[in-house]
């Protein structure tokens, strides 16, 4: 966690799917996007929810729908669906979100592990919960949601 | 002097110098006669000398000095060339490659040369180098038996060139009074003026001795200036709390000579070495005159420029195909003009700055038959390595990861494929096995060819470590052909070596070579014939920037296939296709080709009514071809690579991805996936 200010506070950038909210660090955001002003260029033969790559900016980034990284029913794109750019260590990945369009301070004391059952999501992509003004956060774990997908053969599929 | 600025001039310089020395130095061994060579082996030591002189190099300095004295011997025909010799003069060159590298590396560049001094001051007295005899104390002449300083050769040949040149060189004594408080103070007053007058190439007790206050009252500067001794000594008196300035001119007594100049000629003194010195440096500097005309004409450019250049001439690519489709839609025919010039010089621009970029393969070459002289001794095998199409360019992101693969294919074919000459005797063939290293130009490829007339790969023995390893199952190794099985020795944890070698055989090296070459875009294949050699053949795309595709559409989707697997596009009937046992084939041209839908591959459906026609991309991978089906061809396009980035680390037949002129993103078919 590597967005503690000296108030000990962790900004974060809140999203949401279905019913659920979820927060990631605002260190590693780069851009929030509207997805129906993008093009999205399908990829064959990878697992499905990469939905493809987008030209963001003249960079060939490719594009994670969260609903179908965490299994949760799929859901026709609108207005408000955004896809969220992220700067992970080694490479940018888009995510499809429903919705995002808050940002919220949690204090680091305030995040507490994961429940045992929290929910559809599994636990491996969740770093912990923190319940802001009756509002549950669901912070990820990208490292984990973002696992760099290799040996896609064509074969296997 | 601060010469910082010049510091990565000096190192490019330095390593061109040292690689000319290298190969020359080979030719040298070939043709121990052939003085010419020698001459230019001296010009390159020359020059280096002088360079790292002037940035304060002395180790290289020196040992270049002797370097340049046992070269001037024997082109002077004073010495004769043995193996002997040569192997301390590479060893000497190995040495300053390493002070040069360190010196890359942010270090001082010292090094410990004094044995190889040593070494080849004996040569230059014509005595065996092994006999180091402790003649090196002979270099008597003590500080006070020349009242002055001891010079080494290398000073002594600066100060009497500059006398040549009409300076004035002369040993200033600093005396500091003995209340003197700031000791270092006054000596950076005095180093302040003297290097505003001249240059100081000398001093004693050292700079670094003298910066720490480690010394009594008084040092020694030895300088050349133009100006003369009474105007210098004023101007260093000015300063205060000195006590007295003595001031001589630096002359060489006789003895100071004694070790430099025993075999040159019978005379010593200064006279006859400055005459020596002026025979010596007229014929290089003629020679240095009529190269550098030519070199006039280039100039360095760093690479972090070309690859900011290349990069903005890529977004300006993608703007071009924009513009040109815009152009389309509008048939505005002004428009239409204005694209299809710019179009043209935009394409000539692309040629030039590709062209740019490309580097000789020989930048690779080059350090191998060094290395192959040095492993063949290793190794206790006789090698000769040819190299052919040294000249080969490819772009210089290619040749950068290249040489790490080459050197392990070249090691591999050293240990594992030429044989010891007693087993080549008994196997009757020549005692010295030949490596030819060859590259070459076709289409858009470069092959570079490692081939051996060594054993070959033994057939049965792959195959028992391949199954021992799990690499392929008994069953499959009864039907591998002999290539495929030649292949197996590029999986990972193969390793056919009986015994482990320091050379190759770590087990981890041709998979490493097999996976860099692939993820430059390029492939290897293995041939060999047991008893009769093997032949690594390595093809690398030209450049890995902007390539020339073929855009086909599949449903809404746009795919771009590289022009340089195409060999011709096709629209076939449905009569022409033929099954032969699972598999639909074509008869292209009397061959038969397998046809591959790749409408079915990638998943974009296929057209609701079926076809009568069907259209076909005719690709290959080597010799092997392949038909790939697709809906309609849209044209030929240059696009500008861009990978998939390392979240898609390897996806089924896509090699990358690029943006069309609408702005949307097109994926790149990788055809040698394709094609088994």
């Amino acid at each position: 966690m590597t967005a503690v200010t000296e108030n000990n506070v962790m900004k974060t950038i809140v999203f949401r799917l279905l019913d659920k909210e979820y927060a990631i660090e605002v260190d590693v955001v780069q851009s929030i996007e509207k997805l129906l002003l993008m093009t999205i260029t399908r990829i064959p033969g990878v697992p499905s929810y990469v939905k493809g790559v987008i030209n963001l900016r003249g960079m060939v980034t490719p594009i994670v729908d969260l609903r179908n990284r965490f299994d949760l029913p799929e859901m026709e794109y609108n207005d408000n669906t955004r896809i969220i750019i992220v700067n992970l260590e080694n490479f940018d990945v888009g995510l499809i979100v429903d919705d995002a369009n808050d940002v919220i301070d949690i204090p680091v004391n305030a995040l507490e592990s994961q429940p045992e059952v929290v929910g559809s999501v599994e636990s491996e992509f969740v770093a912990g919960v923190a319940k802001i003004e009756k509002r549950l956060l669901v912070m990820l774990n990208l490292d984990n949601v973002l696992r760099p997908i290799r040996n896609v053969n064509a074969d296997e599929n | 002097m601060d010469t910082n600025q010049y510091l990565e001039m000096f190192l490019e310089e330095s390593k061109e110098h040292l690689q000319a020395c290298n190969e020359q130095l080979l030719e040298l061994e070939k043709n121990p006669d052939d003085l010419a060579i020698v001459n230019e082996i001296f010009r390159a030591a020359h020059t280096l000398k002088g360079m790292s002189a002037t940035m304060g190099y002395e180790d290289i300095a020196n040992l270049t000095h002797k370097m340049e004295n046992v070269l001037d011997a024997i082109r002077n025909s004073k010495i004769r060339v043995t193996s002997e010799i040569l192997d301390v003069v590479f060893e000497s060159s190995d040495a300053l490659e390493e002070m040069v590298i360190d010196i890359e590396e942010g270090g001082s560049g010292k090094k410990d040369v004094e044995k190889l001094v040593t070494m080849l001051n004996q040569i230059e007295a014509g005595k065996s180098p092994l006999a180091v005899v402790e003649e090196k104390t002979v270099k008597t002449v003590s500080e006070e038996e020349s009242g002055g300083l001891v010079y080494d050769d290398f000073e002594q040949t600066v100060v009497s060139q500059s006398i040549e040149q009409g300076f004035n060189a002369f040993e200033l004594k600093v005396i500091l009074r003995d209340d003197c408080l700031l000791k270092a103070a006054r000596v950076f007053m005095v180093f302040e003026i003297l290097e505003k007058a001249g240059e100081i190439i000398k001093t004693f007790p050292t700079v670094e001795r003298l910066e720490n206050e480690e010394f009594d009252s008084q040092f020694t500067v030895v300088i050349i200036t133009k100006e003369d001794a009474e105007e210098l000594k004023a101007k260093v008196q000015k300063v205060s709390e000195i006590e007295q300035v003595e001031i001589r001119s630096v002359q060489f007594h006789s003895a100071a000579f004694e070790v430099a100049t025993t075999m040159e000629a019978p005379v010593a003194g200064p006279v006859v070495q400055s005459a020596q010195q002026t025979a010596k440096k007229e014929p290089t500097a003629t020679k240095r005159s009529s190269s550098a005309h030519s070199a006039n004409k280039t100039i360095r450019v760093n690479i972090d420029r070309l690859d900011v250049l290349m990069n903005l001439f890529e977004e300006l690519v993608i703007d071009r195909g924009r513009l040109q489709s815009i152009a389309t839609e509008l048939q505005n025919a002004e428009l239409n003009e204005t694209t299809e010039r710019m179009t043209r010089i935009s394409g000539d621009l692309q040629n030039i700055i590709l062209n740019m970029r490309m580097v000789p393969v020989e930048t690779v070459f080059n350090r191998f038959p060094k290395m192959v002289r040095q492993l063949a001794r290793d190794l206790d095998k006789k090698i000769n390595l040819e190299i052919i199409g040294a000249e080969t360019e490819l772009d210089r992101t290619v040749i950068d990861e290249i040489g790490d693969p080459l050197v392990h294919l070249i090691r591999n074919a050293l240990d594992h494929g030429v044989e010891n000459p007693a087993d080549r005797i008994a196997a009757g063939k020549p005692e010295e096995g030949t490596v030819t290293l060859r590259a070459y130009h076709s289409g858009n490829h470069v092959f570079i060819e490692l081939e051996d007339d060594g054993a070959g790969v033994n057939r049965t023995r792959v195959l028992k470590k391949a199954i021992e390893r799990g690499i392929v199952t008994e069953e499959i190794a009864e039907t591998l052909t002999d290539k495929q099985v030649a292949e197996l020795i590029l999986s990972s944890g193969f390793s056919t070596a009986e015994k482990l070698t320091d050379v190759s055989g770590r087990g981890v090296g041709l998979d490493v070579v097999k996976s860099t070459i692939e993820s430059l875009g390029g492939h290897i294949s293995i041939e060999s014939k047991e008893g009769q050699g093997s032949l690594f053949q390595v093809q690398l795309p030209l450049t890995l920037s902007i390539i020339s595709v073929m855009l086909v559409q599949m449903q809404k989707e746009i795919f771009a296939v590289p022009l340089s697997s195409i060999i011709e596009t096709a629209i076939i009937q449905n009569s022409d296709i033929l099954n032969a046992h699972n598999q639909r084939v074509i008869d292209f041209r009397g061959k038969i080709v397998p046809l591959v839908d790749l409408r079915e591959i990638f998943d974009t459906g296929l057209p609701e009514e079926p076809e009568e026609l069907k259209s076909v991309v005719i690709v290959r991978k080597g010799e092997s071809l392949a038909a790939l089906v697709v809906d309609s061809f849209i044209g030929q396009q240059e696009i500008v690579l861009k990978s998939l980035g390392n979240y898609l680390q390897s996806v089924f037949a896509l090699s990358g991805a690029t943006i069309l002129g609408n702005g949307q993103v097109a994926l790149i078919v990788d055809c040698n996936a394709l094609i088994k």
